[in-house]
């Protein structure tokens, strides 16, 4: 703990983890509490596992085609725009096949990810941090980007509040006020694949569902409204972030890991406490 | 003020993939009705309600809401969907569910006007749950949530209200009172309520259209066992007594 703080003033690849894990935190709590009480993390799933066909993409023009200012995060943004495209359009043209269609586009990005990496010399290592995330990793390129994607959502996912709470509680009641609801659907899956690739860089691929979940799930205990949501859970998602970061830094373990163990145990705890709670309360 | 209908189809028929839902269909609302819609389930009242909601075209014939098509005077009618339909763990306040009634008047960025706000008000007030406005729509109980979506169809200040079964799963008394909110409300506009229970409602509409494939629309002084039998196709005796001819109602549909 002494040693992050002190390190902290030093180096500047430590600042950048911590300002990246607050910037993820935000965009996580505002459009987390869409996904979850839209009930599509699945389809949010689907996308970040994709983003790991973009990725390889980019590393591969990057390194075999001299492609130098092309970096993974920008085939990431790309591959999870496409796919949320892909699958916003067929799950409000054809409903009955949108989870065949998230399984493949799934299955598919990580397969393309994988054939460009094993075709980019060298770099196979990198596929450790894209699939678990290395938040120590993050460039000052990188950092802007990150932040301007996070102000791209937080702006639209706040501007468009009453919208995005209407198509969530109750779409065809919304159509029929005259809302524009497949619009605002893509809208909605859009913002959250640029949040999962702001996620991904904090905690890699497999782990981004956790992120995006796990927090607002503990807020929903104490919310009565999504604002009440989105800020107990980006308070919390920035609690874990940041106590990941700090906690996995002494004894070097995987900060993305630690991130998501912590978040996790947290999860449980407040199930189990409840339990009780509840088991006493009615008895 | 003008005479013309609310409602106004005309030789409507409506199939799904060619199997044939509605069949020449003719029906006029007028201002001020309280009608009821009733028959049996796959009859083809949700088909109605959707078409007079715009949401399906018929495939032949006219449908008029207020004179011109569903879709353009949509925004003019308040619509209260079937309770399944909303999800009632979903963390929202009772506020908030009804201000989405004033999706179509307020601006499209930020949050919702001061103007918003009043008519959600008065809305509640109507219904009686101005008290309960900042409490979760979670906490409440079924006969409170269904009188918040119905505020929240009062929010969009319509000239015709389409309830979809606002009392199923509702005990008989809570319906009672529900069906006097209605009943009241049918004083400054035309309320359309698509129900399940004919004996039970005759007691407050003014007409009963009953659909099954065919429309036949009854006032409700003709509404007799002899009719209940006739539109849901069950025999079943015919109790003139009014009391007793809901209770067999109830039974012969339920069966």
């Amino acid at each position: 703990m002494y040693q992050f703080l002190t390190d902290l003033q030093q180096f500047s690849f430590l600042q950048h983890a911590l300002i990246t894990g607050i910037l993820a935190s935000v965009a996580c709590g505002i459009i987390g509490t869409y996904v979850v009480v839209r009930r599509i993390s699945y389809i949010a799933g689907g996308i970040a596992h994709s983003v790991l066909g973009g990725m390889g993409a980019a590393l591969y023009l990057n390194k075999v085609h001299g492609l130098t200012w092309l970096a993974p995060l920008h085939g990431a943004v790309a591959a999870a725009l496409a796919s949320a495209v892909i699958i916003g359009v067929v799950s409000l043209r054809a409903k009955q096949r949108e989870d065949t269609v998230i399984g493949a586009i799934w299955a598919i990005g990580m397969a393309v990810g994988i054939l460009f990496i094993a075709r980019t010399p060298g770099y196979t290592s990198d596929v450790m941090s894209y699939l678990f995330g290395n938040i120590l990793m993050v460039s000052a390129r990188d950092l802007w980007l990150i932040g301007g994607l996070d102000v791209a959502v937080v702006l639209l996912g706040t501007a468009f509040y009453k919208q995005f709470l209407a198509v969530c509680f109750d779409d065809e009641f919304a159509r029929l006020r005259g809302l524009k609801v497949e619009f605002y659907y893509l809208l909605l899956l859009c913002l959250t694949a640029l949040t999962v690739v702001v996620l991904v860089t904090v905690v890699g691929i497999v782990m981004v569902i956790a992120l995006l979940t796990l927090p607002i799930a503990i807020a929903g205990f104490f919310s009565r409204t999504l604002v009440q949501m989105m800020i107990v859970s980006t308070l919390l998602s920035i609690l874990f972030t940041t106590s990941g970061l700090v906690l996995s830094y002494g004894p070097d373990y995987p900060s993305g890991a630690t991130t998501i163990v912590l978040a996790g145990a947290a999860y449980l705890l407040v199930v189990l406490g409840r339990a009780i709670f509840d088991i006493r309360g009615h008895t | 003020m003008s005479t013309e209908p609310v409602i106004e189809l005309i030789e409507v028929s409506f199939s799904y993939d060619g199997v044939p839902v509605l069949e020449k269909v003719n029906l006029e609302v007028g201002k001020q009705d309280f009608v009821s819609i009733v028959g049996p389930n796959g009859g083809g009242k949700t088909t109605l309600l959707r078409l007079l909601l715009g949401l399906l075209r018929p495939s032949a014939g006219t449908v008029r809401i207020l004179g011109k098509s569903p879709a353009t005077t949509r925004h003019r009618i308040g619509y209260m969907p079937q309770h399944a339909h909303v999800d009632p763990q979903f963390p929202v306040n009772v506020m908030d569910v009804v201000l989405m009634g004033r999706l179509g008047h307020t601006g499209a960025f930020g949050p919702y006007r001061r103007a918003d706000r009043e008519a959600a008000l008065a809305a509640l007030e109507e219904m009686g749950m101005t008290a309960f406005r900042r409490r979760a729509f979670s906490a409440l109980s079924g006969g409170q949530r269904q009188r918040v979506l119905i505020a929240r169809a009062l929010a969009c200040e319509p000239e015709l209200l389409l309830l979809d079964e606002p009392t199923a799963s509702l005990d008989q008394a809570i319906e009672t009172e529900l069906y006097e909110h209605l009943y009241r409300l049918s004083d400054r506009l035309t309320v359309v309520v698509v129900c399940h229970d004919v004996g039970f409602v005759s007691k407050f509409v003014n007409r009963v259209v009953c659909v099954k494939r065919h429309v036949v629309v009854h006032p409700t002084s003709e509404v007799t066992g002899e009719v209940i039998s006739e539109i849901y196709g069950a025999p079943m005796k015919i109790v003139r007594h009014d009391h007793e001819t809901v209770e067999a109602f109830n039974k012969c549909i339920s069966s």
